[in-house]
């Protein structure tokens, strides 16, 4: 059952194959497994009643907000679980825009996540601001966007598809306006950016369970559940606290802050053998995204004359897992908004992302591997 | 209004097929002469005006053609 290699299914495990695809999910944080083992059965009853065995599940809630607080660097009574972080993205955002005395305007960036962008599409109104080729936001433009009606702003910490981090921190927005950052793509791997209202975390991308989002409002925010209440622990969220899982997403968060020095000083070399690799060994490729200012584990390029499809299968078949932006790769059959708002190539599109423990073995295996996939695919054409 | 000296009727295709068509009918232009891409298919959008970046030819812009497709204009350059 354990893997703790990371290798795919489709692939031997060898160490020449690998999951590389950790910012769609990352395998499971050893401290997390042990955790999750013990709370599965100690944390099952409900927090909210008086007897014994809940108040030992109630104590495992705290201690999972408690240890949260303190791996982010924020106050304990300024987390929330949520059931995903798709949903702690929707509540953080519309619970701000609920609260605020301005209007329902959200001013966001262009390549916000889509579960920005749907929060937008259901319950505000949006302005979009555009970015730079690397992916970096407008700063100028979103804070001149920010008229009287604006309610909220809307940054993430740093893009999930190419990895370029957003100047969250360095935003004065005037009038008091409040910043939503959706950190879901950083948090734990990055420290935290000062300057915002509330953020939203997903413990999956950070090697905790599934089914664990972390909403993070300010003490003293105007936020309003924009969702029917409930009688739960935490007022902010509703349904009943899945405990074993957030005190795995927990031990998983404090062990990857624990350890993020390390791993990113790792993660951000093997990503840079890959750029350098992609780049002189693939011929019409174009490689996206901030190379510096970027989360540390995640590289995105794309390669002319490609179906980004074909790729993303090639890849599969040679033992490599990778997602794509491509249209063709979408339920929508659209492009990456993303890629379209940064103005780069859509096709052949393929974003890598490594998992924890990820190997310099796996990275040229994989950069071995990619130039003849990509001639095999151009052939089929005739190119 | 830039009229183009031919014009790929790439409707029914899919990316990246008229970004391939595109460069295999570059050279079917002289230098300094306008080549037009109708495709219905949402990426050709994003990705005429990037293979040209890529490839240092000009993109002029986008029109629609006679029945109202998405119509990407290019210049050969070189």
């Amino acid at each position: 059952m354990s893997n703790p290699s990371g290798a795919g299914p489709s692939g031997p495990d060898d160490g020449r194959s690998a999951d590389l695809d950790a910012a769609s999910s990352a395998t499971l944080h050893p401290a997390a497994r042990e955790v999750l083992l013990a709370a599965l059965d100690r944390g099952y009853a409900d927090p909210r009643r008086l007897h014994g065995r809940a108040r030992d599940a109630r104590l495992l809630l705290d201690n999972a907000r408690e240890a949260t607080a303190d791996a982010l660097g924020v106050r304990p009574d300024e987390v929330t679980f949520t059931s995903s972080g798709t949903d702690a993205v929707h509540r953080g955002l519309l619970g701000l825009v609920k609260g605020s005395r301005r209007g329902d305007v959200v001013v966001h960036s262009a390549v916000e996540h889509s579960a920005v962008l749907h929060a937008v599409a259901w319950g505000a109104r949006g302005v979009s601001v555009g970015c730079d080729r690397l992916g970096r936001v407008d700063s100028d433009g979103l804070l001149g966007a920010i008229a009287p009606e604006v309610g909220v702003v809307a940054l993430q910490t740093a893009n999930h598809e190419v990895g370029t981090v957003q100047p969250v921190g360095e935003l004065e927005l005037p009038h008091g306006v409040p910043l939503f950052t959706d950190a879901c793509a950083s948090m734990g791997r990055l420290p935290l950016p000062d300057g915002w209202a509330a953020a939203a975390g997903s413990a999956h991308k950070w090697g905790g369970p599934a089914g664990v989002g972390v909403l993070l409002v300010r003490k003293g925010a105007r936020w309003r559940s924009p969702f029917p209440g409930d009688d739960r622990v935490d007022e902010r969220s509703s349904g009943f606290e899945n405990v074993p899982a957030a005190l795995a997403a927990a031990a998983a968060l404090q062990a990857v802050v624990a350890e993020r020095d390390e791993v990113n000083a790792r993660h951000h070399d093997l990503v840079d053998v890959v750029r350098r690799r992609v780049a002189a060994e693939v011929p019409d490729v174009e490689v996206v995204g901030d190379p510096v200012a970027r989360l540390p584990h995640l590289v995105t390029f794309s390669c002319l004359y490609v179906d980004g499809e074909a790729l993303v299968h090639e890849l599969d078949r040679h033992g490599f897992g990778i997602a794509s932006g491509s249209a063709c790769t979408s339920s929508t059959l659209a492009p990456s908004h993303v890629l379209e708002a940064m103005g780069v190539l859509t096709h052949g599109n393929v974003r890598l992302s490594l998992q924890r423990d990820a190997t310099r073995a796996q990275v040229d295996a994989f950069c071995d591997v990619l130039p003849g996939v990509v001639r095999d695919i151009r052939a089929r054409v005739g190119l | 209004m830039t009229v183009p000296d031919l014009e790929l009727d790439c409707r029914d295709l899919r990316c990246p097929m008229p970004i391939i068509e595109l460069a295999r009918h570059l050279h079917d232009v002289a230098p300094g002469h306008v080549l037009a891409v109708v495709a219905h298919d949402p990426a050709a959008r994003v990705d005429v005006p990037a293979w040209c970046r890529m490839r240092e030819q000009e993109y002029v812009g986008e029109d629609v053609a006679d029945d109202g497709a998405p119509r990407y204009l290019i210049r050969r350059v070189s």
